[in-house]
């Protein structure tokens, strides 16, 4: 970490943000904003699909821009900021990252069910190996308690990450759920590696859980620009900014620039409400809290819901009632045909 | 005539399950006589020597110095261990079936393609993603041209030992390219995801094919997909009664999305016979029931002297 920042920002508009998008950022949007973002200040910038490294696909959506020529813009756009890469094991392989840092990425995170931490170990050994910085993330973090997310969080340290976020991809953390866990992530790793938190908006929580982890100990919190992420999208890095501003706390990000790159550069870019889905906490996204649904589900919802004539939202409840994980986005088409037989018979 | 002697390599999950199911079928032509671990507290040795099987932690070392050695070798550690050992069965003269995604030998996967390997020194049975959804890629590239096909495993977290968890990697790239030599797609994509609700859900399978704008629609070539698709599943029950379509394939039109592909998806469960791990864990019968099936064969083409001229002969790996 350079400077005398308190925590450090990574923004993910050009990773989570591809999921409102239904990944079809351009080259001009990635060099615009991570332009905007490296002249503000921010120190690490992911791009990849929303679903990491290989996600384009039937399951996932495919990308309008191959995610390589993304990362290689966004490198040869950033002056003081690395750009990190997100790998799920299983949508995408050590290959992808070897390519990922062929062409400049710099931050490998890699990211697991918050249970299934051991299918990691090969990418965190093969990240290091590539002299690359680690990052680990337990998604739906809300599913298990903060001490047995602490012990995963060691699995992922002892592998070679050097950073393991509480990575609240529902939404569904609520104020001490969130601190709690960063506290006993704190306690088991933080003689050996960071502790970062990565919030959703689902129940308009996502700031305020943010600041309650870096009260907690948290190092690492990411943010998007205009809030732009799977769900009722992210904590906004332009909030973050000036929140933790307002606090003393230190991230060496421009609050003013932030604010611009956020509604001068990114918005413009962004299509109207009335034509693309922007993320906002209407009924669906707010069931994906309540329920502790996967964020990027969301989009994927929607379109079943239009494919078979069942509402969106029945959907997510029953995707919530079978504890369906990150990554498992066929089985709401198969939700939504078994719905659709139940309303014919 | 005598049966053709055979050992496991590997007492895990899928180890376990396969000795259970060559148990079953122990009147056929092949004898399972050798379990080999590395684990001395493993449950899956313990129960091998409680079925009367000779068994060691001893592993590798152990099993290639018994007299007489086995035959055939089925191997359930991971591929990374497999790549190992490959070498050293060959030299022993013993054929390996793989059930790790080392990929070593050819790819098989019984209802497709088992008439072609039989002489292979060493035999891979891909991933048991694969096992459970090549047979419908090749049921829909026999009828139309796929020039993409993309397949999403999820099973219980339960399922998965430590094998398998070490493999995630190998797992996708085995299963893509078999996707393609065996399924017959242009292209190959596979995706893994391991799911820990309790009480465990029963594997999932979720095939998508891209397919001819034709084809997507109602029509006689359409029907002609659809039966290609069910009448596999039948085949594929023959060995996993467990296996099922979830739903009627579902066909969409060429959207600009999918780069302007039509589709089919097609949804499958794959229940297990219960016979190590509860009926959840279908990832385990999908490929040992494929290995035991293959073992049948192998044994009875051994039996019949025209493998042992091509190993002799140095028949390809």
């Amino acid at each position: 970490m350079t400077g005398q920042a308190d925590v450090r920002l990574t923004d993910s508009t050009l990773r989570d943000g591809s999921h409102a998008l239904a990944h079809q950022f351009t080259e001009e949007q990635v060099r615009a904003v991570v332009h905007a973002l490296d002249e503000a200040g921010v120190e690490v910038i992911e791009v990849s699909h929303g679903d990491g490294l290989g996600g384009s696909s039937f399951n996932y959506g495919f990308s309008l821009t191959d995610e390589f020529e993304l990362i290689a813009a966004a490198v040869a756009e950033a002056r003081q900021a690395r750009i990190a890469v997100l790998l799920l094991p299983g949508v995408g392989t050590i290959d992808d990252l070897r390519h990922a840092h062929d062409t400049g990425a710099s931050v490998a995170r890699i990211a697991t069910h918050c249970t299934e931490a051991d299918v990691s170990v090969q990418h965190f050994g093969a990240a290091r190996e590539m002299g690359m910085e680690t990052v680990g993330f337990l998604m739906l973090a809300h599913r298990i308690g903060p001490q047995e997310l602490a012990r995963q969080a060691r699995i992922m340290v002892d592998a070679g990450a050097q950073c393991v976020y509480v990575v609240d991809s529902a939404g569904a953390l609520i104020l001490a759920d969130a601190q709690d866990r960063v506290q006993a992530l704190v306690a088991e790793i933080g003689a050996d590696a960071q502790v970062g938190f990565h919030g959703h908006q689902n129940l308009s929580l996502g700031v305020a859980n943010s600041v309650l982890a870096v009260q907690g100990g948290a190092r690492q919190v990411d943010g998007a620009l205009c809030a732009l992420g799977a769900g009722a999208g992210n904590a906004p890095t332009e909030v973050l900014v000036a929140t933790f501003e307002r606090l003393g706390i230190k991230t060496g990000v421009d609050v003013d620039a932030a604010m611009a790159a956020a509604q001068d550069v990114l918005r413009p870019t962004l299509p109207r409400q009335e034509q693309a889905r922007l993320p906002n906490a209407d009924r669906s996204a707010i069931v994906q809290g309540f329920a502790g649904v996967y964020g990027s589900f969301l989009l994927h919802a929607e379109r079943a819901a239009a494919r078979y004539g069942v509402p969106a939202h029945e959907i997510l409840h029953k995707v919530g009632e079978a504890g369906y994980v990150g990554g498992q986005e066929d089985m709401i088409i198969d939700i939504a045909i078994q719905l659709a037989e139940g309303r014919e018979s | 005539m005598d049966s053709v002697t055979a050992a496991i390599v590997g007492s895990g999950n899928i180890g376990t399950d396969l000795m259970m199911k060559l148990l079953r079928q122990q009147d056929g032509a092949l004898a399972l006589q050798y379990m080999a671990g590395v684990d001395p507290a493993s449950d899956g040795l313990a129960r091998a020597r409680r079925l009367g099987l000779e068994a060691s932690a001893g592993g590798v070392d152990w099993l290639l110095s018994q007299d007489p050695l086995p035959e055939v070798v089925f191997e359930a550690t991971s591929a990374r261990a497999h790549a190992a050992n490959a070498g050293r069965y060959a030299e022993a003269g013993v054929r390996a079936v793989d059930l790790t995604p080392a990929a070593v030998g050819p790819y098989v996967c019984p209802p497709v393609n088992l008439d072609l390997n039989l002489d292979a020194v060493n035999l891979n049975m891909i991933t048991c993603g694969g096992q459970a959804t090549i047979p419908v890629v090749a049921a829909v590239s026999r009828v139309v041209e796929v020039a993409y096909a993309e397949i999403v495993a999820s099973i219980a977290s339960r399922s998965a030992g430590p094998g398998t968890r070490a493999n995630i990697d190998e797992f996708t790239q085995t299963t893509a390219a078999a996707l393609r030599e065996v399924g017959g797609a242009a292209q190959g994509k596979a995706i893994i995801l391991l799911n820990p609700v309790e009480p465990p859900m029963i594997m999932r399978n979720t095939v998508f094919c891209s397919i001819p704008a034709e084809a997507a629609e109602p029509g006689p070539l359409r029907d002609a997909v659809t039966a290609s698709i069910e009448a596999m599943a039948r085949t594929v029950r023959g060995y996993v009664p467990g296996y099922t379509l979830r739903a009627e394939p579902q066909y969409d039109p060429p959207d600009p999305r999918w780069r302007g592909m039509a589709r089919v998806g097609v949804f499958l469960e794959v229940r297990g016979r219960g016979d190590y791990l509860p009926d959840y864990a279908g990832n385990l019968d999908i490929i040992t029931a494929a290995a035991a099936r293959v073992g049948e064969l192998l044994a009875a083409h051994l039996q019949s002297g025209a493998g042992q001229a091509a190993l002799q002969t140095g028949g390809r790996a």
